[in-house]
């Protein structure tokens, strides 16, 4: 019988510890999908930090190594330092990025640190259960701003690709979301465009995906796609912030 | 024999490190360690290596993290204050059983402290280096020669048992220049890495860098496999110099810069008359309780001397146990003390003041 579809051999047969309706799940599809296209599995090292997607260094089929939380871009830049012609990528949440990990992040980004940063904004805290992330929107209620974000005191949410791509060594700085089939191809090629960078040498690519966390949102899986869609695509536009590829600033 | 040459203890401690394959440092620059940078900066590009100015101590050492798992030898240094904010990179090493190299060039503290030289890191080092159960491999250079030495040694022990390893100096030795010569190279001594994570090349299962075992009696098992190797190097690793000790009824213990101080009174409380001699611990993790143990009959009192406030006399105590005194001399905040103030501890003990 033909086979007309198959799971990536860059993910493993270990089932995914997600929620329903968490949308790590369709990521990880989509850069494993990647790295299997462009073939370099093999030569793939990946990041893995703390947050719900530490656990994807059981996952990803490639070697793996788990980061301290925010430490993903260090780790990534000691190994891509050590092994250039390997590839490698970060797997990290918005907690990780954008708040215990700034400032690895944006030294990566400024030094045009040549890897893929896979960046998984859900504007919450999950692994944890549900506390504020520098992405959390105002007015926000989780469980340690109960009465919503009060951006008096919490201060605001932080837009990643817009700060990021100020930075010259960033090659391409790419906001999606996964909500639909056409935005699941949009952040696929997005996805792949931030390997091919790698590949190229092009320097820092992150890939910033608006997703959600119905468990700690506590609502449905359908419901939170229409608060993703509601709530989060209005603070966070999609788009491309910056890409070196384009308008000949290669 | 190679040739002799003049170097500050930094630069000959970051020329080892090179000549042992070392081609990649990661740091941030603190007082008084930066030369061991600014020189990896000049000499490492020139050997096709990388040295990378980080943003901060702590994405140094997960930079150091990231390019041991990848299998290659690289190495960090910094000086007390930049040393904690090393610390959660230091645990992850030791729980993700990846060997490294880490310099603490000591200075003044707690807190900010001060730039003069100090010891006062030794509980840090041998102790509690970050959280969790682990230990460091540690070294106490006394000479700039034993600065290059232990480079090797460092890394050799480190490879070996899969254990971050920390050459613990201070800024008196970091700072001072004498004649040293470097061992031949041998890069090839370089252990094969097997577990490194630099790519299956669809040739091998993948290999994965971790530290995280949900699982209690999992993580308590690999805890418990991990404190297996640490008794192997117990056993095995423990050094120590021993000066003096042949017919010594008062022993000084001290380590690093301080030894160097009691080196010189020891030999004034000979010429007095005064059978004075020294154990000077080389690994401080693991502490050479070996040779502490078997002087013990015949030493009289002993007298621990440190650049601090009394950190490694615990040990001292506690291979002693009580069957003789152990005196506690130390000064700190980067005050080194004179080889007269350590003589007159020495007569004190033995019972002759002045």
């Amino acid at each position: 019988m033909a086979v007309v579809f198959e799971k990536s051999k860059a993910l493993t047969d270990v089932p995914f510890h997600y929620c329903p309706g968490c949308t790590h799940g369709i990521v990880h599809r989509l850069v494993a999908e990647v790295l299997e296209e462009l073939g370099v599995t093999g030569q793939t090292v990946g990041v893995a930090s703390v947050g719900c997607s530490v656990f994807s260094y059981n996952y990803f089929n490639c070697d793996m190594v788990q980061a301290a939380h925010g430490r993903a871009p260090a780790v990534a830049t000691g190994l891509k330092r050590a092994i250039p012609e390997n590839v490698v990528f970060t797997y990290q949440g918005d907690g990780d990025l954008a708040a215990i990990g700034m400032a690895e992040t944006v030294h990566a980004a400024t030094r045009g640190e040549n890897i893929t940063v896979i960046f998984i904004n859900n504007a919450i805290y999950g692994m944890t259960g549900g506390q504020m992330a520098p992405t959390s929107l105002p007015g926000q209620i989780t469980q340690t701003t109960p009465y919503g974000r009060d951006t008096d005191a919490a201060g605001h949410p932080i837009r990643v690709c817009e700060m990021l791509s100020t930075l010259s060594g960033t090659a391409l700085a790419q906001r999606v979301t996964v909500d639909s089939v056409k935005n699941v191809n949009i952040a696929k090629k997005a996805i792949k465009k931030g390997f091919e960078n790698q590949i190229n040498k092009r320097g820092y690519s992150i890939i910033e995906v608006v997703s959600t966390c119905p468990t700690n949102w506590g609502l449905s899986p359908d419901e939170a796609m229409n608060w993703l869609r509601d709530n989060m695509l209005p603070y966070y536009p999609l788009g491309v912030y910056k890409d070196v590829t384009e308008g000949g600033n290669e | 024999m190679a040739e002799k040459v003049l170097m500050k203890g930094n630069e000959a401690l970051a020329e080892a490190a090179i000549q042992c394959g070392c081609k990649h440092y990661f740091g941030y620059p603190i007082t008084p360690q930066t030369e061991i940078a600014a020189y990896m900066s000049k000499r490492l590009p020139k050997e096709g290596g990388v040295f990378l100015q980080a943003e901060s101590e702590v994405a140094a050492i997960n930079m150091v993290l990231g390019a041991t798992a990848a299998g290659v030898r690289s190495m960090t240094s910094s000086s007390s204050p930049g040393v904690s904010l090393k610390s959660e990179g230091v645990s992850y090493i030791a729980g993700s059983d990846l060997p490294a190299l880490i310099i603490n060039v000591q200075r003044g503290g707690p807190g900010l402290g001060g730039i003069q030289p100090s010891q006062s890191d030794y509980w840090q080092a041998t102790k509690a280096l970050g959280h969790g159960d682990f230990q460091l491999f540690v070294l106490a250079p006394s000479t700039i020669q034993e600065m290059v030495d232990f480079v090797p040694l460092a890394y050799e022990v480190g490879e070996k048992y899969r254990v971050p390893s920390m050459i613990l100096s201070d800024g008196m030795l970091g700072q001072m220049m004498e004649p040293v010569e470097f061992p031949t190279k041998k890069d090839d001594a370089i252990a094969e890495k097997p577990w490194a994570a630099n790519g299956h090349q669809n040739k091998r299962e993948k290999n994965v860098i971790n530290s995280l075992y949900i699982d209690p009696e999992t993580l308590e098992n690999l805890v418990k496999e991990r404190y297996e190797r640490y008794e192997l190097i117990k056993e095995n690793e423990q050094r120590a110099e021993e000066f003096m000790m042949e017919d010594a009824e008062y022993v000084v213990v001290a380590f690093g810069a301080s030894s160097r101080v009691a080196r010189s009174a020891i030999m004034q409380a000979r010429a007095e008359g005064i059978k004075a001699g020294m154990i000077r611990p080389i690994t401080l993790w693991p502490f050479p309780n070996k040779t502490i143990e078997k002087s013990i009959d015949s030493t009289k009192k002993y007298l621990c001397v440190e650049m601090n406030m009394g950190q490694m006399v615990d040990d001292v105590r506690l291979v002693v146990s009580g069957r003789k005194p152990v005196e506690f001399f130390g000064r700190t905040g980067g005050v080194i003390p004179t080889p007269a103030e350590v003589l007159g501890q020495i007569r004190a003990l033995a019972g002759k003041e002045m």
